[in-house]
């Protein structure tokens, strides 16, 4: 009897050890495209502060992210895009505060089969353009249709599903107008199906994200983008990223931290960290950091109290992150 | 039909004939199950060479991470147990009291009709509708937060149609006499049901807890519309404290991810070594799933060896 209450003892007292862990939290929630950098930023801030601060990212979308933003359900949303005027006019009238902090570039990226050869000199965007238009719908169907150049062959498209950021983004930049997009092709909102897609067909073409490409790049092959006529072909890396000469597909991420969340310390430390380790760790899952004068802006942004978007809620293509830091925000 | 006079040899082939067909319908039995056995066998076995080299230990012992070789399983089977939990202890009692009455007790007329057309009809509503539901009025009209008592009250909700039907069959397939020898010695009806009706319904009440379970082990959408976590590297608050009354249930509205949720978020990552977790965690699940039918099944031949009629 003594051993059996001697047991229990134990038990009992290791799982008061496991419960008196409880501590700070900090909720994230938001975008499946920041989540890799988001999470990996949690895992080490959690382990930095030894589990005293416990740190949850879901995944909701960049417009689920805003909604429980701006209900004040969490304390930190991830966004492939800047806020909306519908969702600062929410935060607004809920009276919810906020800070936008870029955190990465997601560079978009065409690939197409290893075997292609001639795109290796370039796409242009104008191209591009003839290729995704709604116009092309069941029209342009072969390569030389495009470029006469080109050869006579069948074009296989994979894109990314109507209900993703990447799809919204690539639609503006090349066709001009977001959600703007031909609709006969593959579209998958698993990118791992268009890299096995594009993989499996010498024809192909599709883009998704940069990360994407960087772990399947045996299988691949990235087309250099011409922006404008006259301008030179760029191949997405992180340095023609990070330089800024991969234009228009390269977008910068954010995250927006609600400012009354802010005071709180668990909070303030994990946004310090992300804004110190952010660069590192982005590198880390295959995504691009921004150049360390920004992450230095942000904190100074969060120092000084500097709330709101620069976006004005409207979306933009190709700007740079420089000019973007350099802005006046407003809520 | 008109009978004609027939020769032995006609009627040999008439047996022929009738052999013949019995024959290809065997063969047909057989193909039918051969198909959705393979296929079975052929994906789970794939899944078991792709996850095979992720199973260790190790991979129930750890959270979450960014390096797919020291991720883990951890928050995950936790959180599907404690989920899968909240949902039996909700669904069963309420599953089978309902099935009683609606068999035992409620009037036989248009009403009840209704009733049971509805709930038969609600099996088949799909799972998202459900999670809607459970997020309008549990997570903000209840105020019960984005928890594990959410969660196993959504999936409740959503195998309750299941558990009431199969109560509903196990108690029609009893005989009409038993009831009638209880009343004849003067059992009530609640009698007549305490110690008749529900321990001989017992074995198929838990044929149908097996279908609504294990349907709900398996389901992501709801439990994603409710607010379900996808990095989560912390535990939920034990079930036993130290002090007084030495037992809590905060871990109830605790934070929470599930194993398909998990899963899902590993196929989707562009690290391949991702995708061996994913299997890996397939693999537990299906287990999962075949432990706790395993349990069932188990009770309901304990159940059985006592029923004489």
């Amino acid at each position: 009897m003594r051993a059996v209450q001697a047991v229990l003892a134990v038990l009992a007292s290791a799982l008061c050890a496991a419960a008196s862990a409880q501590g700070a939290l900090v909720k994230i929630d938001g975008s499946s495209t920041v989540y890799p950098v988001t999470e990996a930023v949690a895992e080490d801030f959690q382990k930095a502060e030894r589990n005293a601060i416990r740190v949850t990212v879901g995944i909701s979308g960049t417009g689920g992210g805003f909604k429980k933003l701006c209900r004040g359900e969490i304390d930190i949303s991830g966004a492939s895009r800047p806020i909306l005027k519908p969702e600062m006019a929410d935060c607004a009238k809920a009276g919810i505060d906020y800070y936008e902090l870029p955190v990465a570039f997601d560079a978009l990226t065409v690939v197409v089969n290893p075997k292609n050869s001639f795109l290796d000199k370039g796409v242009s965007v104008e191209q591009l353009k003839k290729l995704w238009e709604p116009g092309a719908q069941g029209k342009v169907t072969r390569w030389n249709q495009v470029d006469p150049s080109w050869p006579d062959a069948p074009i296989k498209l994979f894109g990314a599903g109507a209900d993703s950021g990447t799809f919204d983004y690539f639609t503006e930049a090349i066709v001009g107008k977001a959600k703007s997009s031909r609709g006969d092709y593959t579209a998958s909102e698993d990118d791992n199906v268009l890299v096995q897609g594009v993989q499996r067909d010498v024809n192909a073409i599709g883009y998704f994200g940069f990360a994407y490409y960087a772990e399947n790049q045996g299988k691949l092959k990235a087309v250099p983008i011409v922006e404008k006529a006259g301008k030179p072909a760029v191949k997405p890396s992180m340095e023609t990223v990070l330089n800024g000469s991969y234009q228009p597909l390269a977008r910068p991420i954010f995250i927006y931290v609600n400012a009354k969340s802010l005071e709180r310390a668990e909070v303030r430390k994990f946004v310090e960290y992300y804004m110190t380790h952010g660069a590192k760790l982005a590198k880390e899952v295959k995504y691009v950091p921004l150049p360390d004068k920004a992450y230095a802006l942000n904190r100074e942004h969060l120092a000084k109290g500097k709330k709101g978007t620069v976006f004005g809620g409207v979306p933009e293509v190709g700007v740079r992150i420089e000019d973007l830091l350099a802005r006046e925000a407003k809520l | 039909m008109t009978y004609v006079a027939q020769t032995p040899e006609q009627i040999r082939g008439l047996i022929a004939k009738a052999k013949r067909r019995d024959v290809a319908f065997v063969a047909l039995g057989v193909v039918a199950l051969g198909i959705g056995f393979a296929t079975f066998v052929a994906l789970f076995v794939d899944m078991l060479i792709d996850g095979w080299a992720r199973l260790s230990p190790e991979f129930f012992a750890q959270f979450p991470s960014r390096r797919a070789g020291q991720a883990g399983i951890l928050s995950a089977w936790v959180g599907t147990t404690l989920v899968m939990i909240v949902t039996a202890a909700v669904a069963v009692p309420l599953g089978v009291a309902a099935g009683i009455y609606l068999e035992e007790y409620a009037p036989k007329h248009w009403v009840t009709d209704l009733i049971e057309i509805n709930i038969t009809n609600l099996a088949g509503v799909p799972s998202i509708v459900y999670g809607l539901l459970a997020l309008g009025l549990f997570v903000y009209a209840f105020g019960l937060g984005q928890s594990i008592r959410t969660a196993g009250l959504t999936l409740a909700l959503l195998i309750l149609p299941v558990v009431i039907v199969a109560t509903r069959e196990a108690i029609r397939a009893i005989p009409g006499v038993i009831r009638e020898g209880a009343y004849a010695v003067g059992a009530t009806k609640w009698q007549t049901v305490r110690d008749h009706i529900v321990p001989y319904s017992m074995p198929g009440i838990l044929t149908g807890v097996i279908i609504g379970m294990s349907r709900a082990i398996g389901e992501t959408a709801p439990i994603i519309t409710i607010g379900a976590l996808t990095f989560i590297a912390f535990l939920p608050p034990a079930p036993v404290t130290g002090d007084f009354p030495f037992l809590s249930f905060e871990w109830l509205k605790a934070p929470f991810t599930v194993m398909p949720i998990q899963m899902f978020n590993w196929t989707s990552r562009p690290d391949e070594a991702f995708h061996a977790n994913a299997a890996a965690a397939g693999t537990i699940l299906v287990f999962m799933t075949l432990t706790m039918n395993a349990l069932a099944i188990w009770l309901r031949y304990r159940l059985r060896k006592h029923i004489k009629w």
